[in-house]
């Protein structure tokens, strides 16, 4: 790892407690969820991590604790560095406190993990959903929303996918 | 002195009410503006100077939808725009065709998932399916082409629907 | 079908100011089927007039769940799915994905494979730029760029077609390398784009940069500060064009990028004129780029020789056992990957293209994430219109280069 970020691990360690993992010369720093708005603020204030490339989740159902692992991708001009955050969260209703305050490129990726994955964001200004149609229930990025894979029709079982199959009206 | 060289002189042309309306039909049918995705790209190379689609009659795009008669879906269609798609063609004055291109708007194309339609035609109804991904812009032509020959060949009493 | 409802102003109040609730502003819907909106994207705007008071974007009509469905395909058919996200770009999504897939299961790729990837993806950036160009000019009126444009990009879509067969989603780029050594016709059609191309370039600044009636509508409209810029996420050109010097080929150089010299050209107004600016000075640039990785092309193979990963050529399958057994292997269950995540980006034409993919030791991709720079683009727009016009508004969307296949995936 660069020593640069070496210092700055060691200081996310210092201030919060945070365990790291690294692989393929990446760090991936965990800390929980009621320090993250504080870990923000430290990296963009002191160390110039002026820019969130990405913040998104992963579900690792049927593990319900924790399980979902939020990730926040941060990224130094000045000290061309990257480090990325990972917040463990439980199964049940996943609340976390909204980054906006201190990057605004949070508010439509939040709103996104809302519409995709379900974890609510306290504090958010416009918690809406954003990529998905009003009246689609569920969050499909969960594991156990199904694809929605339909069967080739072919000729074998034309007329029981042809069921099923919509038609519009003319 | 045939009846062709005397009604040729007058300037008298003879032929069927059908045969004039579905040539006048395909001689400038006008698109809807309703590229969605990848194959809108090639639609518009379609309708650039390599492969010019004006010579076919489709000098145009027309955005607004009571302005023009084809609709040519190019892309995949989600289901949040599927309620959108229909009320533009229900805005859409007779008589309207609609060609499916590409294999997303025709069987749901390489996507086959929870956001997108299986094909356009469980919106719209479809009259010609045009294949690829993105199809070329000849295939476009010759999908157009297509739909001309089926122009030339409607009759008066299917469409006229009492 | 689910049907369209009418809304009150209720369920956005928060959103606009209290003067729409009062019926002063107008609420006007710049709705999915737009001419100037550059694929599906709805704009609410509450306007006083004529001015731009607020702008919500409205996002997702395009939606098409390439996340998930890479779930459930393998590492190499899930590169077909990459191609149609951005479809400007396609081999730079290829490019992205494919090295995510390298660097997650450590592959080393070839040089000579390296270096037909970087004259590809460049190729693809003037390809895409040329259909900003056509596109933002056709929006401001300026249609024979759209004309002239698309017939520079009929050249570019013939090179791809002679490599790959397919003119847009071509998937060339496969983990490891390529799919196939580019033909011998490569070099020369590559060399006549080349020689053609500057006075071509040339011919379109003439048309354009001078022009006080184009100068009239894109001097100072849609300023953006790079501050700003930073903390709503935007990269690429835009911010390049607010006088933040970040290029992601400078700063973490891949696939061979630091072999070859090019500048990457910044401009401080953080308008519309120059992000133009700065888009057409990086055609030239990535012209030059192509040029010297074609000069200094290597000879070698163009797959890496690790059979665990990249299957062995055909020629090899009919002589050779092992080579049958894993061309097999590869085909019917696809490699593992480690149970681990990486992210790795490249710069696209719009910005930062990121991918994080992580693996849970099987051939399937456990987690496919987009780092999309269009999405992050877009959501900077309302303050970049904030007291504008709605003409202006066309002229801002036109600049930020958006393509709606990157914002809803």
């Amino acid at each position: 790892m660069d020593k640069k970020l070496e210092k700055i691990i060691q200081a996310l360690q210092n201030n919060f407690g945070a365990t790291v993992e690294e692989f393929r010369d990446e760090a991936h720093v965990f800390v929980k969820v009621n320090q993250i708005v504080d870990a923000l603020t430290l990296l963009r204030d002191k160390h110039e991590f002026e820019l969130l490339s990405t913040m998104t989740a992963v579900d690792y159902w049927p593990q319900q604790s924790p399980r979902f692992h939020l990730i926040y991708q941060l990224t130094s001009l000045a000290q061309n560095l990257s480090v990325q955050l990972r917040v463990p969260l439980n199964g049940d209703q996943p609340k976390v406190p909204t980054a906006t305050r201190v990057y605004q490129v949070a508010n439509w990726r939040e709103r996104e993990a809302w519409d995709m994955f379900g974890i609510e964001f306290e504090g958010h200004p416009d918690p809406r959903s954003i990529l998905l149609a009003d009246d689609q229930e569920g969050h499909p990025l969960r594991k156990d929303f199904p694809l929605g894979y339909e069967e080739p029709q072919f000729s074998f079982n034309f007329d029981e996918i042809g069921l099923h199959k919509p038609e519009p009206k003319e | 002195m045939g009846i062709e060289q005397k009604l040729g002189n007058m300037g008298v042309v003879t032929t069927t009410l059908e045969n004039t309306v579905n040539w006048a039909r395909t001689g400038a049918m006008w698109p809807m503006l309703f590229g969605l995705a990848c194959c809108a790209i090639e639609m518009m190379s379609a309708q650039a100077a390599h492969y010019d689609m004006s010579r076919f009659g489709m000098e145009l795009m027309r955005a607004s939808p009571r302005q023009s008669d084809l609709m040519i879906v190019a892309g995949r269609v989600s289901k949040k725009m599927g309620p959108v798609l229909r009320r533009l063609y229900d805005q859409m004055p007779e008589p309207k065709w609609v060609i499916a291109m590409g294999d997303c708007a025709s069987c749901g194309g390489v996507f086959n998932n929870y956001a997108i339609f299986q094909g356009v035609d469980e919106v719209v109804p479809v009259d010609i399916y045009i294949a690829g991904c993105p199809p070329r812009p000849e295939a476009l032509i010759h999908g157009v082409m297509t739909l001309h020959e089926k122009v030339r060949t409607e009759k008066f009493k299917d469409l006229a629907k009492g | 079908m689910p049907q369209l409802e009418e809304v009150s102003v209720e369920k956005i109040k928060h959103l606009v100011s209290e003067r729409a609730l009062a019926g002063e502003t107008v609420l006007l819907n710049m709705g999915p089927q737009h001419p100037s909106t550059h694929g599906v994207l709805r704009l609410l705007l509450e306007l006083d007039g004529e001015t731009v008071i607020k702008c919500i974007p409205d996002v997702g009509f395009l939606h098409t769940g390439i996340e998930k469905n890479m779930e459930s395909k393998t590492y190499i058919k899930a590169a077909v799915m990459s191609d149609r996200l951005d479809y400007m770009n396609t081999m730079g999504n290829n490019l992205a994905y494919v090295m995510a897939v390298e660097k997650l299961v450590d592959l080393d790729v070839p040089p000579r494979a390296q270096a037909i990837r970087v004259i590809l993806t460049e190729l693809q950036r003037i390809a895409s730029h040329l259909v900003w160009l056509g596109t933002s000019g056709l929006d401001l009126a300026a249609m024979s760029m759209f004309l002239y444009c698309f017939r520079e990009r009929e050249a570019i879509l013939d090179i791809a077609e002679l490599c790959s067969g397919q003119r847009m989603m071509t998937s060339f780029f496969r983990p490891g390398g390529l799919w196939r050594d580019v033909p011998v016709e490569f070099e020369s059609a590559v060399r006549d784009f080349i020689k053609t191309f500057p006075k071509r370039v040339d011919e379109y600044e003439r048309l354009l940069t001078n022009n006080p009636l184009f100068l009239d509508r894109v001097l100072g409209i849609g300023k953006l500060s790079g501050a700003d810029a930073l903390q709503y996420g935007v990269t690429g050109p835009n911010l390049r064009a607010s006088g933040v010097d970040w290029d992601l080929r400078k700063a973490r150089p891949y696939s061979g990028y630091e072999q070859y010299q090019f500048n990457v050209p910044v401009k401080k107004e953080g308008d519309v004129y120059a992000r133009y600016l700065v888009r057409v000075q990086e055609m030239r640039e990535s012209l030059k780029i192509a040029e010297q990785a074609l000069n200094k092309l290597p000879m070698g193979p163009v797959r890496s020789e690790n059979r665990k990963y990249v299957p062995p050529p055909r020629s090899e399958i009919g002589v050779n056992m092992e080579a049958l057994i894993h061309h097999f292997k590869l085909w019917t269950e696809g490699f593992p990957a480690p149970k681990a995540s990486i992210y790795s980006a490249i710069e696209s034409p719009r910005g930062e293209l990121g991918v994080y993919l992580e693996g849970d030791g099987g051939p399937k991709p456990y987690r496919v994430h987009w780092r999309t720079p269009s999405f992050d683009n877009l959501a900077a727009l309302p303050i970049m219109s904030k007291g504008h016009l709605v003409a202006d508004l066309v002229a801002i969307i036109g600049s930020i280069d958006i393509v709606l296949g990157d914002i809803d995936r």
